[in-house]
């Protein structure tokens, strides 16, 4: 029977009535008393050198506070890359400067040459037209094979060459890779494209900063998924100021899949500004403005190759990447090809040679960086798309194939840097098999050839690495932060709890399922518990979310929290039952005396601690305790999900008609949360597999820079999805034995469609080895008719 | 945006009077010309509301079995209101953008901008429909003049567009997938002395006739009446969404889902 409160409930989310009901607060929402609005003045060509820029003119105009240009960042520091990848020679990767705003040369459509401060919108964006703008114009750098090449346009002026580092993870020996090759009694060869994606979070960006000359305090109001990380890079490596002189607030947050995790230079902006101002300064991305300004995701261009041998085992994995960074590096940009991508292209199954080779390369695009999933996607596509035609090359069941080469054995080392803890990857097919009634498929492939369509069944088989950590290690790969995390749990005298986390939620339900975990600990009901996060003046040090780390990294330091208030609350309790400490239990609420029918309430307990008239002389009032928490490893959830399509043949459109997922998460706090984060990963997946693409032309003009062009998935472009999360093995290392649900639907559902395609394509008798995504209507008719 | 005045005349003498002044603009719902000034793109000085008239409101039938409907009336008005009258063409208007763009967007604005992805400039095209302007009527054959080009003088408005009502009619759009307008769309209206055959979404030039396929449906309305005909990719649109093969071929499949749902 479902359980109705605490671990295992599907508690209703508490945060959707205020956000349903248009209550919620946002950072547009924040307005504070006399503040001015910046417009920033953006490049309208790729590639450019400045020659001069002329603000007399808009200094002058109605309104204007001040107009600001590269000029006046001089000395001040750039947007900061938050991972020093190390490349296979072991030279650190090439690491330009980022300015806030252009400083010689301007690099993306997007990138902002000026900022004109002013007492309206209107006036700002008036004023910014008065600027006079000289800028030669450079060939684009937008091919990453061609930018690769010696002699090839520079995007970076000061570096020796595009590439940004040449990284390898796995066997280097050359030889011995070639040699298994050689060897192999079947060889699978894909050349693929990760295509780019714009992440367009239902909120964009937006920024607030205000400064207090009387005491001299800084505010950052922002829309970011970790207030913590944007303090600390904007503090110390970006604008210099003290930290216990700025608060960064990140309110209600409408969306980040990625795109929020990382410092912009419009929230430095705003924030240097107020100074410079002695105005609160305010900046609301248009969505216009997102398309070219918001970090992008994905991007890499790859051929893998798969070795097997005569009994189809995978004996050897080899893939080449050019992975694209945009202009510059956005803050954790660098680790998404290398240790977020090649750490992953083992995934479930034991091939025990791998090489994964990655050239990361400078364009004139917007940065790429973290979007949902991060590398994993990529990794999980290559492979999961090899493995699909290495079956159909041998024409033997793409499942069994799988089933064949899984890994069974826990805890497993790969040959590329990892250790699965804990696993069932035959498990979860079992499970999808029966939930996907793969059985039925043939009668309904009949059923939809008899309406003239075709039908294609993909599969695809994922594990992710969540909960990036411990600390030590990451540091040792080149991390510059670490990545634990932290909450306090503080018991009020009635005995309500306020719980203050690093994590933030910006969609995820912390509000619901983190006091599901700390109810069921006390035995109270979850409504007397509360989670307070995203302002840096009231939690503790955490590093935010991102990564489904949430859970599995700020819930195990809330539960830590919370068996301190408990071990404290035990020795109220001892002292008020003259009992001894290790007799004391707690359940539903009640401290009891084991054995006895001796019992004292949570509240008085509480209350006792903030009222110590009869207490206990050794132990401190109050109760409050802090915990932080590095986990001891990743977390790796896993699963199997299947895609059923139509494809009319006339049209080359796609429909997908059953979406079943089949994953693995270790034990769920909150099934119904899980399902609905696992539902709009696959949406993003849908998306990103027929729908979306982030192009440009050859001159580096964006060509999708508005939805009219952009494809987001709308309600009818996706089914009702299945969603079974019954197979789990708990993670071994963490105390809620949690894995993470964020990001698996958006990894494991790409390839599951591309395969569905080409599975239904291929039926039709015409062979089809490859169609790049967005497998859009017009490129399925090509591959028919090609 | 940038600043301008706003007039919302009652009477379409009124309306033809503001959009006398300089760089004045007729507003009607604003689907297209709302973004175009929030970017920036254009600044009129005065922008004319034709949504206060109510002579250019609704859904009529005429004395000769016509549909007439009045230049401002919006797209959900003319799905629920024509859907007795001219089944098809209310079923194209139901199908135009999403419910905010169909209760705000008008039928006059829709052919006057005549976006080449437009639903309606196929619509009136294809039913041979009459373009009734404060000084004149324009067949459709003679009002449609390339991308966003129409014979509309400067000031003109359209006050009524009056449908002729076929036999049978169809409108098969296939969707963009970003904008949902149509990648390519067709309608097709069958009446007692011929067939017309419009297409939108596909040319560079803009809503055309498919004369070639009006010919063969002509001779024998059936479904593979369409049967080695094909249209030229050259003048195609070729964009992110759809080489110009591709369009050419959707004008053929779309073509024969009309002809099917015309049976």
């Amino acid at each position: 029977m479902p359980k109705d409160s605490g671990i295992g409930a599907s508690s209703k989310r508490r945060e959707d009535v205020r956000f349903l009901t248009g209550a919620g607060n946002y950072t547009d929402d924040i307005n504070v008393h006399g503040q001015a609005y910046v417009h920033f003045l953006r490049s309208d060509i790729a590639h450019g050198r400045i020659k001069s820029i002329d603000t007399s003119a808009a200094e002058a105009m109605p309104g204007v506070v001040k107009v600001f240009t590269g000029k006046d960042f001089e000395g001040v520091g750039g947007m900061p890359c938050g991972w020093e990848v190390t490349d296979k020679h072991g030279a650190p990767m090439q690491e330009p400067p980022h300015p806030i705003l252009a400083q010689g040369k301007v690099r993306h459509v997007g990138d902002p040459i000026a900022a004109v401060v002013a007492d309206s919108l209107e006036q700002a964006r008036d004023a910014a037209e008065a600027i006079d703008l000289d800028i030669e114009e450079l060939p684009a750098v937008m091919n990453m094979k061609a930018a690769a090449q010696d002699g090839s346009t520079l995007v970076h002026d000061d570096l020796k060459n595009n590439i940004c580092y040449d990284w390898q993870l796995g066997e280097t020996d050359d030889t011995k890779v070639d040699e298994v090759f050689a060897n192999a009694a079947h060889v699978t060869t894909l050349d693929l494209v990760n295509n780019r994606l714009v992440a367009n979070p239902m909120e964009p960006r937006v920024a607030v900063g205000e400064y207090k000359r009387g005491t001299d305090e800084y505010t950052l109001f922002t829309t970011s998924q970790n207030p913590h990380v944007i303090r600390l890079l904007m503090c110390a490596f970006v604008l210099g100021l003290p930290e216990h002189k700025v608060r960064v607030v990140a309110p209600d947050v409408g969306g980040g899949f990625g795109t929020k995790i990382f410092h912009y230079a419009e929230e430095a902006f705003c924030t240097f500004a107020a100074k410079a101002c002695n105005r609160p300064v305010k900046w609301t991305s248009s969505r216009s403005e997102a398309f070219m300004s918001d970090a992008h995701g994905r991007d890499h261009v790859s051929k893998i190759e798969l070795a097997l041998d005569a009994d189809n085992n995978f004996i050897g994995l080899r893939t080449n990447t050019y992975a694209n960074l945009g202009a510059y590096l956005s803050t954790f940009s660098s680790s998404v090809p290398t240790w977020l991508h090649g750490t992953l292209m083992a995934g479930n199954y034991k091939t025990p040679v791998i090489q994964v080779n990655v050239k990361a390369m400078f364009t004139n695009t917007v940065p790429v960086d973290a979007y949902r999933g991060a590398g994993r996607p990529e990794a999980t596509y290559q492979l999961e798309r090899v493995v699909d035609k290495a079956a159909r090359e041998l024409g033997v069941d793409p499942i069994a194939l799988r089933r064949q080469n899984f890994i069974t054995q826990f805890p497993y080392d790969t040959p590329v840097a990892l250790t699965y803890d804990t696993g069932d990857y035959n498990g979860t097919m079992d499970k999808l098999e029966v939930a996907a009634d793969l059985a039925g498929f043939a009668a309904r492939r009949a059923e939809s050839e008899a309406n003239g369509k075709l039908r294609g069944l993909g599969i695809n088989c994922y594990i992710e690495a969540c909960g990036i950590a411990p600390s030590n290690i990451v540091g040792m790969l080149g991390a510059r932060a670490g990545l634990y995390d932290a909450a306090t749990v503080r018991v009020n005298a009635t005995g309500s709890i306020s719980v203050m986390v690093g994590a933030h939620s910006h969609g995820q339900g912390h509000e619901t399922a983190f006091p599901q975990v700390v109810a069921d600990m006390i035995g109270i009901d979850e409504s007397m518990v509360e989670i307070v996060h995203g302002d840096t003046s009231k939690i503790p040090f955490g590093m935010g979310t991102y990564g489904s780390r949430s859970l599995a990294v700020c819930g195990s330091a809330m539960v830590k929290a919370t068996e301190k208030v408990i071990e404290k609350g035990k020795k109220i309790a001892a002292h008020l039952l003259e009992a001894s400490e290790a007799d004391i239990e707690l359940k539903d609420g009640q401290f009891s005396v084991a054995g006895t029918d001796k019992s004292v309430a949570w509240g008085d307990v509480t209350l006792t601690a903030y009222v110590p008239h009869n207490y206990p002389l050794e132990v401190e009032p109050g109760l409050e305790e802090t915990a932080f928490y590095d986990p001891a490893n990743f977390t790796y959830p896993a699963g199997a999900y299947a895609c059923e399509v139509e494809v009319d043949p006339e049209t080359g459109q796609v429909t997908v008609e059953a979406f079943n997922a089949a994953d693995d998460f270790g034990n769920i706090v909150n099934p119904m949360i899980v399902d609905g984060q696992v539902h709009g990963g696959i949406g993003q997946g849908i998306g990103q597999a027929l729908l979306e693409n982030c192009a440009y032309d050859e001159n580096g003009q964006l060509l999708s820079a508005s939805f009219m062009d952009y494809a987001m998935p709308r309600a009818d472009d996706v089914p009702f999805y299945g969603v079974d999360h019954s197979s789990q093995t708990p993670c071994t290392h963490n105390p809620l034995g949690v894995k993470g649900c964020g990001e698996a639907g958006a990894i494991g559902s790409p390839p599951a469609v591309v395969n569905a395609v080409l599975d239904a394509l291929n039926s039709g008798g015409k062979a089809v080895e490859h169609i790049d995504m967005p497998v859009s209507p017009s490129r399925v008719w090509a591959a028919m008719n090609s | 945006m940038y600043n301008f005045e706003f007039e919302k005349p009652s009477t379409v003498a009124d309306a033809v009077s503001a959009l006398g002044g300089e760089d004045a603009q007729a507003l009607g719902g604003g689907q297209t010309l709302i973004p175009t000034l929030k970017q920036r793109l254009a600044a009129p000085s005065t922008l004319v509301s034709l949504g206060g008239i109510p002579d250019m409101q609704g859904v009529c039938i005429e004395d000769d079995g016509s549909v007439a409907i009045g230049g401002a009336t919006t797209h959900a008005t003319v799905a629920s209101e024509a859907a007795g009258s001219y089944p098809a063409l209310a079923a194209l208007a139901g199908l135009i953008g999403d419910p905010a763009v169909r209760n705000r967007g008008t039928i006059g604005g829709s052919l006057a901008n005549n976006d080449p992805a437009a639903c309606y400039p196929a619509g009136a095209l294809g039913s041979g429909a009459t373009i009734i302007t404060n000084t004149r009527q324009i067949a459709a054959d003679d009002f449609f003049e390339g991308l966003f080009s129409t014979a509309l003088e400067e000031g003109e408005i359209i006050t009524t567009v009056n449908f002729p009502v076929p036999q049978a009619a169809s409108y098969q759009k296939f969707l963009q997938p970003a904008s949902r307008f149509a990648l390519v769309g067709v309608y097709l209206a069958r009446f007692a002395d011929g067939v017309r055959v419009a297409v939108t979404g596909a040319s560079e030039d803009g809503v055309f006739r498919w004369s070639e396929a009006e010919e063969a449906l002509n001779k024998e309305f059936r479904q593979d009446a369409l049967t080695g005909l094909s249209i030229n990719p050259a003048n195609m649109i070729a964009d992110l969404h759809g080489s110009k093969a591709y369009r050419a071929h959707l004008v053929s499949v779309m073509t024969k889902w009309a002809i099917e749902a015309c049976m």
